[in-house]
């Protein structure tokens, strides 16, 4: 049977609301467990017969067991359907597509910084949970995360009870656009505040957030002595097929789906700017 | 012709109060003619002869808005046509726009000299109503007016309906009654005239040339590309589909068609579609009067103009469409 | 070793294969020559040197059921569409049409398998026709491609009223099994010499394609020329839907009434929505959109393909294309010139 554009089967166990336009969603296989293994960074096409086909960041750590998650920015139509429909609705699942971030190899042992902006911190999440479950692993792990205001940022009860708990060994920084009632947290953008952490150029950087974040990112790691060796990103071109087919999602001799989503900026140099 | 027009340009182009000139380039084969823009600099890689078939009208919708600079547009007499009627809908600004009216007497069909099975052109030279066509097999002969685009067979006239200034001689080449081909179809019974429509229509291949080169079709968005149309689509999903979309658009420039004939031009399945619009034409001057779209900047089209002269709806019926 | 008909008992043989496989050829249909499924009304142009549509339609048709889904409140059930089980022939398929099957195969047999692609691939016989007199607007010798000795399961001349077939693979010596024998294999030598000597006069023939290589990628995608060479493009896809070697596609749901069915069409990267997302697009001008057409031809399919390019020369964009812009112009305007 044909099986690569075909999709299977999932259900939606669990909704959260995270922010006001944010949803993550927990998919599971319709006689339980996962849908099928990922790796973090990985990619997989969640539909909805009628209204479309859309590819979306695995939220979750692979080393979550029982299912798998998708934190959802409500932006078209295929999310629009997504943030009204309720717990039990089945939906269609392929995947994993794409290139994960290289945990098990170049991240290993390395400290790292997790820098992200919004629902950039979609794809990250999968690979920091993962660090965190195997935190051995890796030296320190630091995260820089930003969105527009309080509510804005994803998953902050995980950040703060968790990500943020001592045991867990990793330094958190928040920041949020612009003052705000009830947030005596930093307040800034981003890149600003990468900067303002002064951070010693010999960590291995994964960035992921709004374009515009990325460039003043890049910037200014650049300002602070790293290099573009140690910075990867994650990348969302329109995508149709996941199998580096239908030719969407082509930039230069790559095509996102297949050889990214996740890239090193070294890498990106070498592709025309056409994302 | 094509000297004069460029020795003009160099006058006009000299002194920089143009933003340039849109006109037709010499493309890589001894016919391909290629819509361009052209400075001073440029100009010698303009043409202007037999095949210059294709409308620059709807070209100027973007580059006049692009330029603060008045831009120079070369139009035939029937390109008139449908630049008048882009300046009604305020699409050009016709104070943007020189309009340098060029001479035509007809322009070539190149695909029409294909299915002549003349093969392998390498050279297409005219003589008077004799074309001499170098072939990679020997040197053929075709005459000139059964070849001519399929739109000069319905030419408007030779007068330029929007010029500032004509340069070169016009002929009209029209072939008598435009209507023939409407009015085989009209006597055609329903099912004849279903299977022939079904037969044109199930070859398109859902290119969009049509609708892309249509000067009636300037729409930001069209209602096809739009996801949130319910009717967005690429290919037809089934056999009806291809009938649904040319239809839609047939009736979408009803009354604003003035029969430029680009549509039946770069349609690479030959479908005659100006027959859609042509068939419409007729309606609306049986029923409103003789009315040509596009014949001067800002008239009220019978379609979008009411009086109570106008005729009921129920004039359907009595012309036999209710059978 | 070659078998041989008389043309005229050409229907007699597409009457015996049909009884158990479909046979596809050039067919005329209101006025235009198409690749379609030959039955005994059908007007057979084997004259015809382009059909409009290329030969790839089918192996990779326009448009295609892949599943199917049936909604019930919040259950669904998926039915994949079955892929083609049943064998056929494709008769007449030139030079250039041929190439592009091994283009696509690049593409859709590489892994993950496109199974709906393989299942044609697989029950296809290709049965190509070495093409007598190649017109101005080819331009296969440069890539490779002999129009006098097209590639296919079995390779057919037709020399005066006699059609010879000589079979290449397995499928080939199937099909040609039935045939008789020919007497004498000369007229066909004459043949491809004669159409050697023609391609030889073809005027984009020997084209200079150095540059076009994954080594100077970025060099070509910076060409400041882009924009003039786009200038007049319409932005619509007849270039995209005539070339036997586009292979872009688009995945859409149709609502039947009762269920939907997913369908995959051919799309192009000409069109201003093929990479629009719910933010915008990464190319919002027609030359974005141009320049990736021909870079994904020229540089990026080599790139990825040891050198080949995505571009069989059949020169179909170049009879189309509604205001004469296609891969000539491209290849004439960035190449770079051998002498420079």
């Amino acid at each position: 049977m044909p099986d690569n554009i075909i999709p299977m089967l999932g259900v939606v166990t669990a909704i959260r609301i995270d922010t006001p336009d944010i949803k993550t969603f927990r998919v599971e296989a319709v006689d339980g467990g996962k849908c099928f293994e990922h790796m973090p960074g990985q990619c997989a096409m969640i539909s909805v017969p009628g209204v479309g086909e859309a590819m979306f960041s695995i939220t979750s750590s692979p080393t979550v067991k029982d299912y798998q998650e998708f934190s959802v920015k409500k932006c078209g139509c295929v999310t629009e359907w997504l943030h009204h429909m309720d717990v039990g609705q089945q939906i269609t699942i392929r995947g994993p597509y794409g290139r994960p971030f290289p945990v098990d190899t170049e991240l290993k042992g390395k400290d790292l910084l997790f820098i992200a902006g919004g629902v950039g911190l979609a794809p990250l999440h999968s690979v920091i949970n993962y660090v965190l479950d195997n935190r051995t692993d890796y030296g320190a792990v630091d995260i820089v995360y930003g969105s527009r205001s309080k509510e804005d940022l994803l998953d902050l009860p995980e950040i703060q009870s968790v990500w943020a708990d001592p045991a867990s060994k990793m330094n958190v920084h928040l920041t949020i656009d612009r003052e705000q009632d009830g947030w005596d947290g930093h307040v800034g953008f981003v890149p600003n505040f990468v900067k303002e952490l002064d951070y010693k150029p010999d960590r291995t950087v994964l960035v992921c957030g709004p374009p515009i974040m990325i460039k003043f990112v890049l910037e200014a790691l650049t300002e602070m002595g790293f290099v573009k060796t140690q910075v990867y990103t994650t990348m969302e071109l329109r995508m149709k097929c996941g199998v580096g087919k239908c030719g969407r999602c082509n930039i230069g001799d790559k095509y996102v789906c297949k050889d990214g989503p996740v890239f090193r900026f070294d890498e990106l140099d070498e592709l025309p700017a056409e994302y | 012709m094509q000297e004069m027009i460029i020795n003009r340009l160099r006058e006009l182009l000299a002194d920089g109060e143009y933003a340039g000139v849109i006109g037709w380039a010499q493309g890589e084969t001894p016919f391909d003619r290629t819509p361009n823009l052209f400075n001073a600099e440029g100009l010698d890689q303009l043409r202007y002869d037999s095949f210059c078939g294709s409308n620059l009208s709807k070209y100027l919708v973007q580059q006049a808005s692009k330029t603060e600079k008045k831009i120079i547009a070369l139009l035939k007499p029937c390109d008139c046509y449908s630049f008048n009627q882009l300046c009604t809908e305020h699409r050009i600004d016709r104070n943007k726009v020189y309009v340098i009216g060029v001479g035509c007497k007809g322009k070539i069909d190149v695909e029409k000299i294909r299915k002549a099975g003349i093969k392998g052109i390498t050279g297409i030279t005219e003589d008077g109503d004799l074309l001499k066509i170098e072939t990679m097999y020997g040197e053929k002969e075709i005459s000139r007016k059964d070849v001519l685009l399929e739109k000069c067979l319905a030419c408007k006239g030779k007068e330029h309906k929007c010029a500032d200034e004509v340069l070169g001689e016009s002929e009209e080449t029209c072939s008598g009654d435009k209507y023939a081909a409407v009015r085989r179809l009209e006597a055609m019974t329903a099912e004849e005239r279903f299977e022939f429509w079904r037969g044109e229509l199930s070859k398109c291949i859902r290119c969009n040339a049509c609708r892309n080169v249509c000067p009636a079709c300037s729409c930001i968005k069209c209602v096809f590309d739009n996801p949130n149309s319910g009717v967005q689509n690429k290919a037809a999903a089934d056999d009806f589909e291809e009938s649904l979309f040319h239809i839609i658009r047939a009736y979408h420039v009803a009354g604003r068609c003035t029969d430029c004939g680009e549509c039946s031009r770069v349609c690479p399945q030959g479908i005659p579609l100006h027959l859609l619009n042509r068939r419409i034409i007729q309606d609306v001057n049986e029923l409103y009067g003789d009315y040509q779209a596009g014949e001067s900047i800002g008239q009220r089209h019978p379609l979008t103009d009411f009086t109570l002269e106008d005729e009921e709806p129920s004039v359907i019926d009595t012309r036999g469409g209710g059978k | 070793m070659m078998k041989q008909l008389p043309l005229d008992r050409l229907p007699e043989l597409f009457r015996k294969i049909s009884e158990k496989k479909t046979v596809i050829a050039p067919i005329q249909s209101a006025g235009q020559v198409n690749f379609g499924v030959w039955t005994e009304d059908s007007i057979l142009r084997l004259d015809a040197l382009k059909t409009v549509k290329s030969a790839k339609g089918a192996f990779f048709p326009q448009v295609e059921d892949i599943v199917r889904f049936r909604m019930e409140g919040k259950k669904i059930d998926i039915h994949p569409a079955d892929v083609l089980t049943e064998e056929f022939v494709i008769f007449g398929v030139r030079g250039c049409d041929a190439r592009s099957f091994e283009l696509l195969d690049r593409v859709f047999l590489s892994d993950p398998v496109d199974p709906f692609y393989a299942a044609r691939r697989q029950h296809g016989t290709v049965v190509t026709l070495a093409c007598n007199e190649p017109e101005e607007t080819c331009f296969c010798t440069n890539f490779g491609i002999d129009a006098a000795d097209p590639a296919g399961d079995v390779t057919c001349w037709i020399a005066g009223d006699v059609i010879y077939f000589r079979a290449n693979t397995e499928k080939g010596i199937a099909f040609t099994a039935d045939l008789e024998s020919a007497e004498n294999e000369s007229p066909v030598e004459e043949l491809k010499k004669n159409i050697t000597e023609i391609l030889k006069k073809l005027p984009f023939g020997a084209l200079n394609l150095t540059g076009f290589d994954g080594d100077h990628l970025m060099e070509r995608f910076n060409d400041p020329r882009w924009s003039e060479l786009a200038r007049g493009c319409l932005g619509c896809g007849t270039c995209t839907f005539v070339c036997p070697t586009c292979q872009c596609y688009d995945v859409r749901d149709f609502d039947t009434g009762s269920d939907i069915q997913r369908y995959r069409c051919w799309d192009s990267c000409m069109f201003s929505d093929f990479t629009l997302m719910a933010h915008g697009t990464n190319r919002p001008t027609q030359t974005e959109r141009f320049r990736q057409r021909f870079m994904h031809k020229l540089v990026y399919f080599p790139s990825n393909n040891e050198g080949l390019y995505s571009c069989v020369g059949c020169g179909r964009c170049l009879e189309k294309c509604p205001q004469s812009i296609h891969i000539i112009n491209v290849i004439k305007a960035l190449g770079v010139n051998k002498d420079a």
